[in-house]
């Protein structure tokens, strides 16, 4: 699925087929068809609500054309989006519009850290996309992930490094009681019997409610149905049993532990969403449509509670060159 | 055509087999489905015992990496539909110590990658306000399909040669120092000729082309071996006639 979500990122054509057809010449830069990935998943929900996308088996589509581009032009610039396409749509892009779909495919938040990679927790470095340095602003740009991993890695690297060699080693018998707590906390799950909830199942329901409540666009409704269910799924991942369990490469019991944490980030994300009366980047509530500087030009901190929702607060946005505005392109044509 | 695949697979787990055995089981027929889909199905609804790595299921990553009816190939890239009223037997990869089930030990690889420094070492160090270290698309066109590689290790699968001595560096490390030979960035050719031309390095291949046959990024590790060959001769030569054989 990732593959269709790199292809979005090009030129996309929900108008030429289904919609008038737009002003010549077509297609011209920084019109909407080169619009970054949030704004053209927009222009799909809308479409599809419209009833204007393609039914398939794996859900809607709508095709991204890039046929004008020419075989030549094609093999030499995008010559991996035509082999996933050929081999997994049947589709050659060189002679037919490839079926595509908005997905899931990068995490913008994470561990809120400083500019140096430190994290709140004193001695825990965080880099890359588990890690929010705060460089995005509210919608990622694309390729910015790679250079912000190589630059907040290096930072993350130097300083835990750094960190480590000018502090004494922990007493042995602080690190073996700590690493013993650990370890006590996966031997529960690891050893639990009786419990009747299966991680597939539970990451499934997880995945439709973030998908449902949480996406594209958001409204107070959806969000506060999947804050309840995600509740719910905390509660009935208490009662998880693994079907695994060899101590040798248990991938049942990593996927297991997987979903707890992914459980709790999702809370982060729709309780700090539900919170965010306003629309910025790629968060889009469809109740308050608009910007809304004066309370909420601020990032999110979510606090972990134990098996309590996170409590959600808020930090200034630091603000050098690129100011806040209005993203315009083309016409403005959504 | 049958609505259901049988998938026969290796399973072994050191604290339950003394040795691997097959484990059958029948998983719904899709068009469009690959192997690894069929095991991610078994995983999530018939035994979440299965073990397998995977990652990017878009033939990226090279975690997949599997024997499939005897053929080295990926899971993510192997469509049930090639093998049609036929039983799939999936498989450790060959020429590795089994884990668990489908899961190799691949320390061995990961010790030959490293040693034939598989990153740019500059011809010459420059200070950051120097500019960057540029290079014409017709340089990079040089070496371009060798960055393909994925280490998904179907060549060493494939390699007669890995079969019969195991300190062979082998396909894929091989052309990664070729690629990095190759780039006019570079100039730690000397450096990666110690590991690149001692005995396990490129003259214990035997030319049958079977790492080039496998390879799902089309690498052509063979070529990149056979180039090295020659280059490494004209090397030895052109040292033998300034005197200084070292």
């Amino acid at each position: 699925m990732r593959a269709v979500s790199l292809l979005t990122r090009m030129a996309i054509d929900t108008s030429r087929t289904t919609i008038s057809a737009p002003p010549d010449p077509w297609p011209r830069k920084k019109a909407m068809e080169l619009g970054p990935r949030d704004r053209l998943s927009q222009a799909f929900w809308h479409e599809q609500k419209k009833a204007r996308t393609v039914k398939t088996a794996y859900g809607d589509v709508v095709h991204l054309d890039i046929r004008h581009l020419g075989e030549k032009k094609i093999e030499e610039r995008l010559p991996r989006v035509r082999e996933l396409a050929t081999t997994y749509c049947g589709v050659d892009p060189v002679r037919a519009p490839i079926p595509v779909r908005p997905v899931v495919h990068y995490f913008m938040g994470g561990i809120h850290t400083d500019i140096e990679s430190a994290t709140l927790v004193a001695g825990l470095f965080a880099c890359g996309e588990c890690a929010c340095v705060s460089i995005n602003g509210a919608n990622r740009l694309g390729s910015n992930s790679l250079s912000e991993l190589l630059v907040f890695g290096a930072f993350a690297g130097r300083n835990a490094a750094a960190l480590a060699t000018s502090h004494p080693l922990p007493r042995e018998a602080l690190a073996v009681s700590l690493a013993r707590a650990a370890q006590a906390r996966i031997r529960t799950l690891f050893e639990r019997e009786g419990g009747e909830e299966s991680t597939s199942r539970l990451r499934k329901l997880m995945t439709h409610t973030m998908e449902t409540g949480a996406g594209i666009y958001r409204t107070r409704e959806s969000l506060e149905e999947t804050c309840e269910l995600l509740t719910q799924l905390r509660d009935r991942y208490d009662r998880l049993q693994l079907e695994d369990r060899s101590n040798v490469f248990n991938t049942d019991l990593i996927q297991a532990l997987e979903l707890g944490s992914m459980l709790e980030v999702a809370q982060a994300i729709a309780h700090s969403a539900l919170r965010r009366e306003e629309s910025r980047g790629s968060h889009q509530r469809l109740d308050y449509p608009e910007r809304d500087d004066s309370n909420f030009l601020k990032h999110s901190l979510a606090f972990y509670r134990g098996t309590e929702p996170p409590d959600i607060d808020y930090c200034d946005v630091t603000i050098t060159r690129s100011k806040p505005g209005k993203r315009v392109y083309g016409d403005g044509v959504p | 055509m049958s609505d259901t695949v049988l998938l026969s697979i290796t399973r072994y787990d050191p604290e339950k087999h003394s040795k691997p055995v097959f484990q059958s089981y029948t998983v719904p027929y899709h068009e469009d489905w690959v192997v690894l889909d069929a095991l991610n199905y078994i995983k999530d609804n018939l035994d979440g015992t299965l073990t397998f790595r995977w990652s990017c299921h878009m033939a990226v990553c090279g975690s997949c990496g599997m024997m499939i009816n005897g053929e080295p190939k990926l899971l993510c890239n192997a469509f049930l539909r090639d093998y049609q009223d036929k039983t799939i037997k999936v498989e450790p990869l060959d020429g590795f110590p089994i884990e668990r089930d489908l899961v190799v030990v691949i320390d061995s690889f990961m010790g030959k990658l490293a040693s034939v420094k598989p990153y740019l070492i500059a011809k010459e160090e420059r200070a950051l306000s120097e500019g960057e270290y540029l290079q014409t698309p017709a340089q990079l066109a040089v070496f371009k399909p060798y960055t393909q590689c994925i280490n998904c290790l179907l060549c060493y699968a494939a390699c007669p040669q890995t079969k019969l001595n195991e300190d062979f560096i082998g396909p894929a490390a091989l052309a990664l120092a070729h690629r990095y030979n190759l780039d006019t960035r570079d100039g730690g050719k000397n450096a990666r000729a110690e590991t690149v031309t001692s005995n396990e390095g490129i003259w214990e291949c035997t030319f049958v082309g079977a790492c080039s046959k496998v390879c799902p990024k089309h690498v052509d590790p063979a070529a990149a071996i056979q180039q090295t060959k020659i280059s490494a001769s004209v090397d030895w030569f052109k040292s033998l006639l300034q005197g200084s054989r070292s």
